[in-house]
């Protein structure tokens, strides 16, 4: 069953537009000229319950917004959007219980209280009983780690240790569906590795739905077995993740060893890699020969650089 | 919902309880930018020597802004400045992701300060009322129907304000910005509210104009409820009068608020 349904969605801004200098500035005044930007245009997908997907595509090409409309922040200017079967933009109460938006550069944690001060706002605000609140934020620590850190003011804590605690803040309220923008940005490798862990095993353990987005392709190889890619507002891309890097670079990688020599590197097509491989065996002297795709960091660039 | 709320509300006061106390540096400093009545206290004492101007003797000047003080301190709302920064800095984006209406959340910040507000002005006010002029005191009410009176114009004087700034504050989903409308309201707050002086001090049709506004509701009337300058009757019809700008205020902050967080574009991250 689809826990997200998008179609035909469009989103647009009134974006105003001035030339640089001081006259552009007072003549702005008077007459204000604007453009219309089409953020996002004409998207459709949909993902099942339980379902990780990837959401990719560079910067400004409309990931954010389209997870703001899932959620229930942006108003579409037209197409058609449901998630758990409710319209986000309608913000019910019962629709906001059942979902959750990591922002990975928004913070929802007061900053000059202990983060368990931000836990205990939540817990009212989404009425949680006492036995569900602590057993959910003792589940929540343990899987994250995070001991008493909780009880330290949040301008104390480190950009991880902030990151750890919005997702609890996120999370208390046991939401069906995640949406998580950059949850991992500036975060140092062992916790990049701590939080991905942590967001497979709440997948896995409470059935939610996720929806990532990130620069890190570490994040979406370990966490997506779908990805949805967009480029200037349209949808590129919905499959699985080898699909994409199989579009992207059709090529398998060889890579060959020689006693004494740097390693070469062959791009080979798929057809005839067999005969191709042979061939490069029976040269001899090889020591070592793997065969792989090309890493998702090259993927991606050319990705995002076509 | 209700009961959703019942049990949120006490948490969201608690917390901006905290956070006021987490500020209490800022917060002095905030409170000191509003302590223009003692200035006011001090010039119209100075007049008052020559003899009494418009009913006001000294002792009428001293209780009139110490009142005025503590009316400022008590009901006041800066919901604005929080709704404007947030509005800007996409901020808002994680009041509006919880299943609660976000201006219940600026409600609860607001009131939360009162407090501290209170036991910081009251002992203040008190202090200068009994050292400043022996006599000014027993120009406060002390009946307790007066004084229930009073509690009901500042809570209704509270509710005003807030509604006012939390409706500039989301008019900056229109504006780029709304402080400068703000300034715009706090100019005529200051001249036509009584902050800055008696009402009763202005000419006549000044005075006609001032009634059509609601900004006498907001500090004049708490404060000649307090001071004993009006009749029963004149305060009943003050009180009435403040409600229905209440209610009107009320509305029209949740008909912008209803129609402007559509245009929320939810800058940043």
């Amino acid at each position: 069953m689809s826990v997200i349904v998008v179609r035909d969605l469009v989103k647009e801004f009134r974006v105003a537009e001035r030339e640089p200098g001081l006259w552009a500035a007072a003549r702005s005044l008077f007459h204000r000229r604007y453009k219309v930007a089409r953020a996002v245009d004409g998207i459709g997908f949909s993902i099942e319950r339980g379902e990780r997907v990837g959401f990719l595509g560079r910067n400004g090409a409309g990931k954010t917004t389209t997870l703001k409309m899932l959620a229930g922040l942006l108003h579409p200017t037209s197409g058609l959007v449901e998630v758990a079967g409710f319209a986000p933009q309608r913000r019910a109460p019962l629709f906001l219980g059942k979902i959750t938006l990591v922002l990975g550069q928004k913070q929802q944690l007061l900053w000059d209280l202990p983060p368990v001060d931000t836990f205990e706002l939540n817990r009212a605000i989404y009425d949680l009983s006492d036995a569900d609140y602590r057993h959910t934020l003792d589940e929540l620590i343990e899987l994250l780690q995070l001991g008493t850190l909780i009880k330290r003011p949040t301008r104390q804590l480190s950009l991880g240790e902030r990151m750890k605690c919005e997702l609890v803040a996120a999370l208390l309220h046991r939401p069906e569906v995640l949406f998580l923008d950059e949850p991992t940005i500036g975060l140092d490798v062992p916790t990049q590795l701590a939080l991905r862990e942590f967001i497979r095993a709440y997948n896995e353990r409470h059935g939610a739905t996720v929806l990532l987005t990130s620069h890190y392709m570490a994040d979406v190889t370990a966490l997506c077995p779908r990805v949805l890619l967009i480029d200037q507002g349209k949808l590129t891309f919905d499959g699985e993740l080898d699909g994409l890097v199989r579009r992207v670079r059709p090529n398998k990688r060889v890579i060959v060893r020689r006693a004494g020599l740097p390693p070469e590197t062959f791009d080979l097509p798929h057809e005839g890699l067999s005969q191709a491989v042979a061939k490069l065996l029976a040269a001899g002297d090889v020591d070592d020969l793997v065969v792989e795709d090309p890493p998702l960091e090259e993927v991606m660039r050319d990705l995002l650089s076509s | 919902m209700p009961g959703r709320l019942d049990r949120a509300l006490p948490a969201m006061l608690r917390v901006g309880w905290k956070d006021a106390l987490a500020y209490r540096g800022e917060f002095l400093v905030w409170m000191l930018t509003m302590t223009l009545p003692l200035v006011m206290l001090a010039l119209f004492r100075a007049v008052a020597a020559e003899g009494s101007l418009g009913g006001f003797d000294a002792s009428a000047f001293t209780a009139y802004f110490l009142a005025g003080l503590c009316v400022r301190q008590l009901a006041s709302s800066w919901s604005i400045w929080e709704i404007n920064r947030e509005i800007r800095e996409g901020a808002l984006s994680m009041r509006l992701l919880r299943p609660i209406h976000p201006l219940w959340s600026y409600l609860c910040d607001s009131l939360a300060a009162i407090p501290m507000r209170a036991a910081i002005s009251l002992p203040v006010a008190l202090v200068l009322l009994y050292s400043i002029d022996g006599t000014a005191g027993e120009k406060l009410a002390r009946d307790p129907v007066t004084l229930a009176l009073f509690g009901v114009s500042l809570a209704q004087a509270f509710g005003i304000i807030f509604s006012i700034s939390s409706t500039i504050g989301a008019l900056g989903l229109y504006l780029e910005s709304a402080l400068g409308l703000w300034n715009i309201y706090v100019a005529f707050f200051m001249l036509l509210s009584g902050y800055l002086l008696p009402l009763a001090l202005f000419p006549a049709w000044l005075q006609r104009v001032a009634a059509l506004t609601p900004f006498p509701y907001l500090q004049s009337l708490p404060i000649e409820i307090l001071v004993r300058r009006l009749p029963l009757t004149t305060m009943l019809r003050g009180l009435a009068i403040q409600s229905g700008w209440l209610v009107l205020s009320v509305s029209v902050l949740l008909l912008v608020w209803q129609r402007a967080q559509k245009r929320f574009a939810a800058y940043g991250g």
